[in-house]
Formats: C-alpha cells, structure tokens, sequence
C-alpha cells in the first residue's frame, strides 16, 4: 500500500448501516454531495459512475465492498481533461460504531506524482463530509453542498489546476 | 467544539499543523525535527491534537504516521460563513495573497 495522502475522520451520531447507504446510494449522495449521484452494482470489480445532472463526473471500480464496514473504490476523475488524463487514485471509507456514534476515516491515496486530482479532492472533502453528517444528525443537508455550488467549485478546482488563481 | 479550540489555542500545536499541512503524513521522528521542543511536548501536543480530531493517525507497520484532519475546522467555518460569503470571503483571502506577494 502506497503511503495515503489525505486522511479525513469524523464522528457522526447515526448508525453503520444508515451511514452505509448515505456512501453507496445515488438518492442520498445527492442530497449531501453537490448533487452528486453514486450508481454501482457494489460487486467487486464493478464500476462505479458519479453524475451530476446526467453528466458523467467521476468513475472507478469497486475494491473492497464489505458492507457496514469498509468500501473502496478506485477514482478517476472525468469532468475535465487536466484532472482525466491522470491514472485513478483510490479512495476508501471506514465505518467503526464507537459509543452512540460512528467514525467514519476515508483515506486517499495512489495519487500520480504532482496529481492535480489531490489537490482538488482535499478541497471538497471537508465540505462534503461536515454536509453528510448535518445530513444523518439534522435530516437537513449544507446549503454549500447542493448542486447550484458545484459548478463553481469545479471551476475553482479546474483553475487551480491549471495554475491561475482561483 | 471546545477540544478544538483548546487544542487550537496554542502556538506550539499550531505549528505542528502548519508542519503537517505543508508536509502531511509524518511520523513524530520526523515532526521532531527542526522543532525546538522535545520528542514528549511534541507527542503530548499530538495527543491532544488528535483528541480534538485535528490529527488523524494511520499505522504503517511500526510506523504511526500523523495527517492534518481539517474537518473539525469547516465545521466551525459552516457554523458561522454563510452560503453567500463563502465565494466573497474567499476571492478577499486571493487579493490579500496576491497583494503582499508584490509587496
């Protein structure tokens, strides 16, 4: 295993089983994720689309689908040629019941060297995540998080890839 | 919330987090390095540090490698910059960078 480039943790008050469905299914990555929808038939070697408003954004193929516990998935991403002529990274969320919470750690790692992926992926998890678990304690998403934000953080992501200032 | 700004409230630990931002994923060897504290403040300091969830350890053989867990920070940010002020806010951070570069 290559040394992991991006570890995120947080604890949310929900249970594995629900926090498993918020990471796999389309219906609710999308009310947390930018709009985001996840579709996959979770099978190992199974690939993995992410679509916003029909559009392919991102794809990969399933690893490790242990349900309740642990999935990973390679991650391509596709939504613009500086970010899709690089190999896929990996990403991988575990999901440890501790007390009345669950820690959910997601690791990111098999970046290319110099990845312009890495450095737009750190920029969105933290936003993603904190809008997850508004989502699974509060019933209610980030306003940051919903699909009329994304276009300009891809063009944020898209810029700094490309080295002006975003 | 308190455990982050507690752990935030020191001058010592932030820098520690800058170290970790600038270079994620050390192990306590190499953040010993260069700093002016001895190897116990700085594992003390990392102890509270992930207690707060600032720091995120992985285990690499008999390695413990520290990362830069900067979750707990955007959920502040979200509790008080509005979905509006966000971009505001941001493109203000871009004209000061850019500013005291020439400078």
């Amino acid at each position: 295993m290559s040394e992991p480039k991006f570890v995120y943790v947080t604890y949310i008050a929900t249970t594995p089983k629900k926090l498993w469905q918020a990471l796999t299914e389309g219906d609710f990555t999308r009310q947390y994720w930018y709009g985001t929808s996840i579709e996959s038939d979770w099978t190992p070697g199974a690939r993995v689309t992410l679509r916003n408003d029909g559009k392919l954004s991102d794809t990969g193929e399933v690893l490790v689908y242990e349900p309740h516990r642990r999935l990973s998935y390679t991650w391509h991403v596709e939504f613009h040629e500086v970010f899709s002529r690089e190999k896929p990274a990996r990403v991988t969320f575990e999901l440890e019941p501790i007390g009345a919470t669950v820690k959910l750690t997601i690791t990111h790692d098999e970046f290319e060297p110099g990845s312009k992926v890495l450095e737009a992926v750190s920029n969105g998890w933290p936003m993603v995540l904190a809008s997850l678990k508004s989502l699974l304690e509060t019933g209610r998403p980030l306003d940051t998080t919903g699909a009329e934000s994304l276009a300009s953080a891809k063009q944020q992501a898209i810029a700094r890839a490309q080295g002006r200032a975003g | 919330m308190d455990e982050v700004f507690k752990a935030l409230a020191d001058a010592s630990r932030r820098e520690l987090l800058d170290r970790l931002y600038a270079d994620n994923g050390q192990t306590l060897g190499a953040l010993c390095e260069r700093l002016n504290m001895t190897r116990q403040a700085v594992s003390k300091h990392l102890a509270v540090l992930e207690a707060a969830n600032l720091v995120a350890t992985v285990k690499r053989g008999r390695e413990k490698l520290h990362y830069l867990n900067p979750v707990p920070i955007n959920e502040i940010a979200e509790r008080w910059i509005g979905k509006y002020e966000r971009h505001r806010l941001q493109a203000l951070a871009e004209l000061r960078r850019s500013l005291e570069r020439k400078s």
